[in-house]
């Protein structure tokens, strides 16, 4: 089966961001003032356990990054291959059949008949108004009002087992890997671990490690023949919705800072250190654009973007290409209003770093002003930038829902989780209500968001020492 | 004090002026009129005089910023800029693009907004002082620690999910509340509770927890170290000290936003319709009505900018030792 792969904007500049933190992480290596604060960081037990969640999330954004396009079969006579409409990504491959088995409406978690009533035959051939089997979940049992029960419980101990067997192995690598580091034999080094002894919390990170593997091998082994969260009113796997909506949420989170860092850190560098005319424009930039209510100025430009996007067509070949760009332009505009608070403090900070010695030694032997700013300021700014970055993703999280309500949002056909709760808001005054996919949009909105909550005060602490002695 | 009012209030302008470009270039600079009413009248082939007979209906036909057909100031007052720019300085905020004036319907329509921003406000600086204050008297124990973990679950959870499951619990399932609507009058409060109740149980986690280190940060200072030397019992410090002090950065905090309880929230009312600002901005971008969006992007400036104006006015009032110059 041949392919073609698809690089949408904010793909790329997902992985530009990746590469991104990868640099940073090299270049944190060699500087102990960065070094250290995130040390005590992954010393914090909370900070380790929700490391790990975002990792979890983070990884499935980023398969969810990587689209391709399928080749349609060929046409006899046909030259040239031709590909599919529709991108797919990796995570897509891996999800498999959940992904096509659609129900033709809503149905309930591990339901095995549909949520509405039908016409149906009856072994007499006459027509009653029934629920009907679903295609798809509990397809597979021939009673499903016996079977349902020890099918589940099957599944469920199975993936126990699955899990305890992949969690076993890679306890063992991690602990011998451990062992070496420390020139400890291997039992000393699995006693520290298990009594939580030693500077990084070992013992958290693996059951928590442990909690997620399990996650995953629930998902794999019940979904394969249910839908684990029910389907919504098109009969779509609302796990599958789920799961699809991390990377708009990752991608809201992420490159929404990427976009106006570059901004808040020049301009905020700019206005404290030439001071005069530059800070007075800069000030005043901020200050308009912060003075005009954040959703009103995303729900202004969104607007004239709908009417931009309406009026030219021919600009977006795909459906994808077109929400794609949507959500980029979203980032861009949530950007613009977002950068006036680092850009504010970093103004601050560049104030009070610009009257040190070493900066005025840099001015009396000549340096350039780019070269100070780049050299001597910005390193010693990079505390502050990474503070904000990290407070900065949860709210953005959180913001995506609120916007998608208003209908200034994401594109109605992108996965997200304020997409699913503005459809799921009507199914509540349904009688009897659909309560699933927004209790399931919000539990995947919450875990992500109290992960990042949690590790943002961990990582603050690390690095404002002054903010730590109140707590 | 009165010349540093004017002065800031001069202050004012230039950033007003800059909004104002702002939303102009947005809404007319980024689309042309034409856009805009291709848009509105919806259809893909869409004829000229069609076009032509929206514009002139809703006052875009004229040139954006300069009108040559014109003489002498007409140049300049008879064109877009100046008719829906402009005349939003003097909050003549004209006609909507269905018809209303939008004047009368936000000077009609602020009432219910600040029927439910007002105890809103009042009630959730009540609430989460107090609430602060009980975790840094019990501070160091299981109950602080709980009360901060609550913090920072209440405020990971997203905003919809309290208005939706409030909702759900305390008018579908308990039947104590209507679901939503409005009645102007006294008969309003029963409309009024439950949006604020959910608002203030959706404030406790962002301004509890940062009352809490304002608190903190006040316990740590020296003059309370001296009361405790002298023997005040810890109600005494904290009631008779900590908190009077603690409140000049709560108050200031707060100040900024009074004026902007007028703009209503935007998802609480569209939620329990609720017939205020925030739904009718909502029901605004939903109906693709520029005039009001515009409008109240404007207004919601200008408000703001009177917030921070009162903020830096409230320093003084609070604290002696600052001066204004």
């Amino acid at each position: 089966m041949t392919f073609q792969p698809l690089i949408l904007w904010t793909d790329a500049l997902v992985f530009l961001l990746v590469v991104l933190v990868l640099l940073f992480a090299l270049y944190a290596r060699n500087h102990e003032h960065l070094r250290a604060p995130w040390r005590s960081v992954v010393r914090s037990r909370i900070a380790v356990a929700s490391l790990i969640v975002l990792a979890a999330y983070t990884l499935v954004g980023l398969m969810d990054s990587l689209h391709f396009r399928k080749a349609l079969p060929m046409q006899t006579g046909q030259q040239e291959v031709q590909y599919e409409a529709t991108a797919l990504s990796v995570l897509d491959l891996l999800l498999g059949p959940i992904r096509t088995q659609d129900e033709k409406t809503y149905s309930a978690p591990f339901a095995t008949h549909l949520y509405a009533k039908e016409y149906l035959l009856d072994s007499d051939g006459r027509r009653v108004r029934g629920f009907p089997r679903l295609k798809y979940g509990g397809a597979h049992l021939a009673d499903p009002v016996h079977d349902k029960g020890p099918d589940i419980r099957a599944r469920v101990l199975h993936s126990l087992v699955q899990a305890l067997l992949v969690v076993a192995v890679l306890s063992l690598l991690v602990t011998a890997a451990l062992a070496r580091r420390w020139r400890q034999p291997l039992a000393t080094a699995a006693q520290t671990i298990l009594r939580g002894r030693g500077a990084v919390p070992w013992r958290t990170a693996l059951l928590m490690l442990a909690l997620v593997i399990l996650l995953v091998t629930l998902i794999a082994n019940l979904s394969a023949a249910w839908h684990v969260f029910g389907t919504d009113k098109v009969g779509k796997d609302v796990l599958y919705q789920s799961i699809k909506s991390i990377r708009t949420g990752l991608v809201i989170g992420t490159l929404t800072t990427l976009i106006m860092l570059p901004f808040a850190v020049f301009l905020g560098m700019m206005a404290g250190y030439f001071r005069g005319w530059v800070d007075d424009v800069i000030q005043y930039l901020y200050t308009t654009l912060n003075s005009i209510p954040g959703v009103l100025l995303i729900a202004a430009a969104v607007l004239m973007m709908q009417v931009y996007m309406a009026n030219h067509p021919e600009l977006f070949e795909t459906m994808a290409e077109r929400a794609d760009l949507r959500l980029l332009f979203l980032c861009l505009i949530l950007g613009i209003t977002n950068w006036t608070g680092l850009c504010r403090l970093l103004r601050g900070e560049t104030l009070k770093l610009r009257e040190l010695d070493y900066v005025q030694a840099g001015n009396a032997f000549g340096v350039s002003n780019f070269r100070i700013m780049l050299r001597h300021l910005l390193p010693n700014l990079m505390h502050i930038v990474m503070i904000t970055v990290v407070l900065d993703f949860s709210g953005l999280v959180l913001a995506e829902a609120v916007l998608s309500y208003v209908g200034v949002g994401v594109d109605p056909t992108t996965l997200s989780w304020g997409n699913m709760i503005n459809r799921a808001r009507l199914e509540m005054a349904r009688e009897p209500m659909v309560w699933w996919s927004l209790l399931a949009a919000f539990g995947f909105m919450f875990t992500l968001v109290l992960a990042a909550n949690l590790f943002s005060d961990a990582v603050r602490d690390a690095f404002d020492p002054r903010l730590r002695a109140q707590r | 004090m009165f010349a540093y009012i004017v002065r800031r209030s001069l202050y004012a302008i230039p950033v007003l002026i800059g909004v104002n470009l702002i939303t102009f270039f947005l809404f007319f600079v980024v689309n042309s009129p034409d856009d805009v009413a291709r848009m509105h009248l919806g259809a893909k082939r869409v004829t000229t005089e069609a076009i032509e007979k929206w514009k002139v209906e809703h006052g875009y036909d004229r040139p954006l910023l300069y009108n040559r057909s014109e003489a002498g100031v007409d140049r300049l007052t008879d064109t877009i800029f100046f008719d829906k720019s402009v005349r939003l300085f003097v909050f003549d905020f004209g006609s909507s693009d269905s018809g209303r004036d939008i004047g009368a319907d936000i000077s009609q329509r602020m009432w219910p907004s600040l029927a439910i921003a007002l105890p809103q406000f009042i009630f959730g600086l009540l609430a989460y002082i107090s609430f602060a204050i009980l975790l840094v008297f019990f501070r160091g124990t299981y109950l602080d620690l709980s009360g901060v973990i609550l913090c920072v679950v209440i405020m990971s959870i997203s905003a919809l999910f309290y208005i939706i499951g409030g909702q759900y619990v305390f008018s579908k399932l308990m039947h104590l509340f209507p679901i939503s609507g409005y009645e102007p009058g006294l008969q309003a409060w029963r409309f009024v509770v439950l949006p604020v109740l959910i608002g203030l149980f959706a404030g406790l986690g962002t301004s509890g927890r940062i009352y809490r280190t304002f608190f903190l940060e006040e316990i740590g200072k020296d003059y309370v170290r001296t009361a405790r030397s002298k023997g005040l019992s810890e109600p005494g410090v904290l009631f008779g000290h900590v908190l009077r002090n603690a409140l000049v950065p709560i108050l200031t905090g707060v100040v900024v936003v009074i004026p902007t309880l007028f703009m209503g929230s935007l998802i609480m009312e569209s939620f329990f319709g609720i017939p205020g600002l925030g739904s009718y901005t909502i029901d605004a971008i939903k109906n693709q009505d520029f005039a009001i969006v515009r409008s109240m992007v404007f207004l919601g400036s200008v408000l703001y900018i009177l917030g921070l104006l009162l903020t830096d006015i409230s320093y003084t009032l609070v604290d002696p030792r600052i001066r204004l110059s």
